[in-house]
């Protein structure tokens, strides 16, 4: 059978011979199976799995940078591969920016796996989503359960070669009950780490307690938000602020050094507690790295070419395509408050409030709303990182710590760096919550957030 | 054909192993892509993939597998497999999936090309990039960015009911944006659009663009706008241009009446519709100059096609006739849930993804005004264009779409310039109150349609032409 790393080292050799000595190549060769079993009006009515087998290779050649892809891995296919993309290099544009080759090191970890998620059968999807739809006492469900397996190599010119694999398994789902929706999520290395049952219980409750909601003037609110709607504020801030290109080009908030967050916040991106491969997309090792400290922006992260333009070496941080979309933390986490006894309640279910966790920072609150998902968020500028977007999946007004009504789904337009500023956060929950990124293999790890003020600019009607 | 060989060994394999109905679509693609910013070339990149996707239908559940080897072997195998996984959703089962009865079509389609994108020189390409780029830098761009994208795409497919096609379709485009970097905010221009315009045609459309002769206006544009007023907040006559109005046709009606959302099947992610089936041909959906079509048929529009991929063959349908809501986006099962006697808008954006209703072509037809004459008739309003950003809520009601530009529109005159201009509203309400619509029609394509789970990446396309709404919000801002 042959590995990633043979596919590599092939494509390594194939340019060696058809470009010569003095050309750099880095190539990442990935098998993948992923399977995702999707549920709607209660039922399975979608059940699909891919194996895939994909090399990736960039290449520098005379001063002049190109890069390819091919899923056609057999021998005439790397050798078109590489040919094509010398041949692209020949004709492209000299390439001054080229941060050259990662150095042989070697990553101190060899990815999360776990051997019964690699093995997942579509029967055990079937099984999580059975538990989830009869948990909800007779709602209506819809959502999904995946499971995947990478196993990747990485391999370059500059004689630096590396392994890795990983493993993941999500499973989301929503309970529907006379017009609301109540949503749970969870998100592991392992199937094993949750429960179709427990997030079926968690959804429904949501869902009843949505019912009949009120509509509320648009205006600022203090908030809690949710870790599935916090998830969201970290998605935004790592692809336009925290990211090395972004920043080079001073399209980023972010200022290293600056007190820019509330003494509260502190972001790490944190490979080793997600599903994630050891090193990134040129071979560099991947770590756990701070970008913010109780509320100071400490770094950015980087990969070779926009370390290079900055000055600093790369972070780990590099993504495939990253010459157009920068240097993004795929794993990023805000830590949640320190708790001596530790208050993970995996298998809790709550009221409205995801957990305990969630209700004591809900305690806190005189007047504001609790919610649970942020939905279609875009950015009006990526400077100030203005965003609007709707709430979704469950908003609750909260008088005098309690949760007094459901409340239909309001639209927000908010700078979220400003949202974060110091003073602006009123607590931090204890635990943190693993969610997967609807649109790629990022991961966020968050608590939920009380913060003092959110901008709603729109209601219901309009 | 060895393609129709293997695809046919996979349809087999998938019956042999229970299913009763089984597809099987062989795809091969290249896909080219260069970017380029501040007069230097950024990235070049050519990809090839290429594998069979197979979908089998046992009891009411389906299945579907995809793997990258086009052997006999391997699509046997795969066939299988698919089978195996249908079985698996008869574990939480629903009520009896059917496919709304069509004759087998057969035949062949290639979509029109004058110049193969892939056979211009690179460095032809790049020169293009690099000279709009660098234009715009000149000018005042503190980024200027140019991006052209091209897939070739060739697909076979077979079904158990005896489908046999092939089709070879080469999409194209290109684009460049300007963006000036202001006191605590940015600023952009693009041309011809946020994203650049797209089509199922040759080098002639990238050609046709001429995209060094806007490469100075944008960046002075965004230069502009840095200084420009702010868009003011409160309710006013709202004139969009005809690359707004593209986005705006996609988000709050070409998505609002795909047959799966209204059937609750996009839930849990997507979401579902304002719409309901039993208003089909009743519901006003907008004003009387509303009339939008779903036309895969278009020559060189980005949602064109001769089958979608469910192998019905492409055919025009009126989605809403004089405001009326009057057609749905439907596949062949949601069809027959529905009880639709039409189906033909199945795609998937590869060999690894299974198909699911996506828009074609979803447009307007002209209205009997012209841009100019809408100006003139506006004593107090304001002109917004050129999509920046673009927020719905799951149903597809609420929406927000921030433009790249405005300007103030007084006394039936084209005003100032305004920055940061913004609108929101509710689908139905909004386009109820338009009263005023362009003959102007461009059929923008939109390349990056996020749908589904996992996520597929659609090609869609949008004829549009100016508005005219009155009483609509703008200025809205954090």
């Amino acid at each position: 059978m042959t590995t990633p790393l043979d596919l590599a080292g092939q494509v390594v050799d194939l340019v060696r011979r058809l470009a010569g000595p003095a050309a750099e190549a880095e190539v990442s060769a990935e098998d993948a199976e992923l399977a995702l079993t999707r549920f709607a009006n209660s039922f399975i009515h979608q059940n699909v799995a891919e194996r895939s087998t994909t090399v990736r290779l960039r290449l520098h050649l005379d001063g002049r940078t190109a890069g390819g892809s091919s899923t056609v891995v057999d021998g005439d296919g790397l050798r078109d591969l590489v040919e094509r993309t010398v041949a692209a290099a020949r004709h492209s544009p000299p390439d001054p920016g080229w941060p050259g080759l990662t150095p042989p090191t070697v990553p101190d970890w060899a990815g999360n796996w776990d051997e019964a998620t690699a093995a997942a059968s579509a029967d055990q999807r079937a099984e999580q989503v059975r538990a989830f739809v009869d948990a909800t006492g007779g709602l209506e469900a819809a959502g999904y359960c995946r499971t995947g397996r990478r196993e990747a190599a990485f391999a370059n010119t500059a004689g630096h070669s590396v392994t890795g694999r990983s493993t993941e398994a999500a499973m989301e789902g929503i309970a529907r009950c006379d017009g609301a929706d109540g949503a749970a999520r969870s998100g592991s290395v392992r199937l094993a780490d949750f429960s179709g049952a427990v997030l079926g219980a968690r959804a429904a409750v949501k869902a009843r307690a949505g019912v009949a909601p009120v509509e509320l003037p648009p205006g600022r609110y203090e908030v809690v938000l949710e870790p599935t709607a916090v998830a969201d504020l970290l998605q935004n801030l790592a692809m336009y602020g925290f990211n090395g290109k972004t920043y080079n080009e001073r399209r980023s908030f972010a200022e290293p050094g600056s007190a820019q967050f509330d003494r509260a916040v502190t972001l790490v991106d944190d490979p080793l507690s997600a599903p994630a491969l050891p090193f990134d997309a040129e071979g560099t090792p991947r770590a756990p790295f701070a970008l913010v400290e109780h509320g100071v922006t400490t770094a950015v992260v980087h990969d070779r070419r926009t370390a290079a333009g900055a000055g600093t070496t790369s972070t780990g941080h590099a993504v495939p395509g990253g010459t157009v979309a920068g240097a993004i933390p795929l794993h990023l986490g805000l830590l949640p408050a320190e708790s001596p006894n530790g208050t993970t309640r995996a298998s809790e279910v709550s009221g409205p409030a995801l957990d305990s966790d969630v209700a004591a920072l809900v305690a806190g609150v005189r007047r504001g709303l609790l919610v649970t998902d942020f939905w279609y968020t875009r950015v009006l500028d990526p400077k100030s990182l203005v965003v609007t977007g709707l709430t979704r999946n469950g908003v609750w007004l909260v008088e005098n710590g309690e949760v007094s009504t459901a409340v239909q789904n309001l639209r927000f337009t908010q700078s979220y760096p400003r949202a974060l500023a110091p003073g602006a956060v009123l607590g931090v929950g204890r635990h943190a919550v693993l969610h997967s990124w609807t649109f790629s293999s990022a991961w966020w790890s968050t608590p939920a957030l009380r913060l003092a003020s959110w901008n709603f600019t729109g209601g219901a009607s309009g | 054909m060895a393609e129709f060989d293997v695809a046919t060994a996979a349809v087999e394999a998938a019956l042999d192993a229970g299913a009763r109905y089984a597809d099987v679509r062989v795809m091969h693609r290249r896909y080219e892509s260069m970017t380029a910013r501040n007069g230097d070339i950024e990235s070049v990149s050519q990809d090839e993939s290429a594998g069979l996707g197979v979908r089998a239908l046992v009891g009411s559940g389906w299945g579907f597998y995809a793997v990258p080897e086009l052997t006999r072997a391997a699509a046997r195998a795969a066939g299988e497999r698919a089978a195996r996984i249908a079985a698996a959703s008869g574990r939480v089962p629903g009520p009896g999936s059917n496919l709304l009865p069509v004759p087998a079509s057969t035949g062949s389609w290639r979509s029109p090309c004058e110049i193969d994108p892939l056979s211009v020189p690179l460095a032809d390409k790049g020169d293009l990039l690099v000279r709009a780029t660098a234009l715009s830098r000149e000018h005042g761009a503190d980024q200027a960015e140019g991006i052209y994208q091209i897939w070739d795409t060739r697909t076979w497919f077979v079904s158990s009911e005896g489908h046999r096609i092939d089709q070879h379709i080469r999409e194209c485009g290109a684009g460049i944006a300007a963006t000036v970097i202001g006191d605590g905010e940015t600023q952009r221009r693009s041309y011809p659009s946020y994203r650049g315009q797209y089509g199922t045609q040759g080098w002639e459309l990238v050609e046709a663009l001429d995209l060094t002769a806007h490469a100075a206006r944008i960046a002075e544009e965004a230069r502009a706008l840095v200084t420009a007023p702010l868009c003011p907040a409160g309710e006013t006559t709202l004139i969009l241009g005809g690359e707004q109005m593209a986005i705006q046709i996609h988000e709050s009606v070409g998505h609002a009446i795909e047959l799966d959302r209204i059937l609750g099947w996009e839930a849990a992610l997507a979401g579902t519709s304002w719409l309901d089936l039993n208003q089909l041909g009743t519901l006003r959906y907008g004003s009387e100059l509303m009339n939008i079509t779903i036309d895969p048929t278009i020559p060189g529009a980005l949602g064109s096609f001769g089958f979608d991929d469910e192998g019905t063959p492409a055919a025009k349908r009126d989605a809403v006739r004089e405001g009326r809501w009057v057609g749905t986006l439907a596949g062949r099962d949601s069809a027959a849930v529905a009880g639709l006697d039409y189906a033909g808008s199945v795609r998937a954006d590869g060999w690894a993804r299974l198909p699911m209703v996506r828009m074609t072509n979803v447009g307007l037809e002209p209205g009997p005004h012209t841009l100019d004459e809408m100006i003139a008739a506006t004593d107090d309003g304001i002109l917004m264009d050129v999509n920046r950003s673009w927020s719905i809520d799951d149903k597809r009601l609420n929406f927000q779409f921030g433009c790249e530009i405005g300007w103030e529109v007084k006394n039936g005159r084209r005003g100032r310039m305004l920055r940061n201009p913004t609108y929101t509203g509710i689908g139905p309400l909004f386009w109820r109150s338009m009263d005023m619509l362009s003959s102007e029609i461009v059929a923008w394509g939109t390349p990056n349609c996020g749908k589904g789970q996992p996520v597929q990446i659609g090609h869609t396309g949008h004829p549009a032409a100016p508005a005219r709404f009155t009483k609509v919000r703008v200025g809205v801002r954090g």
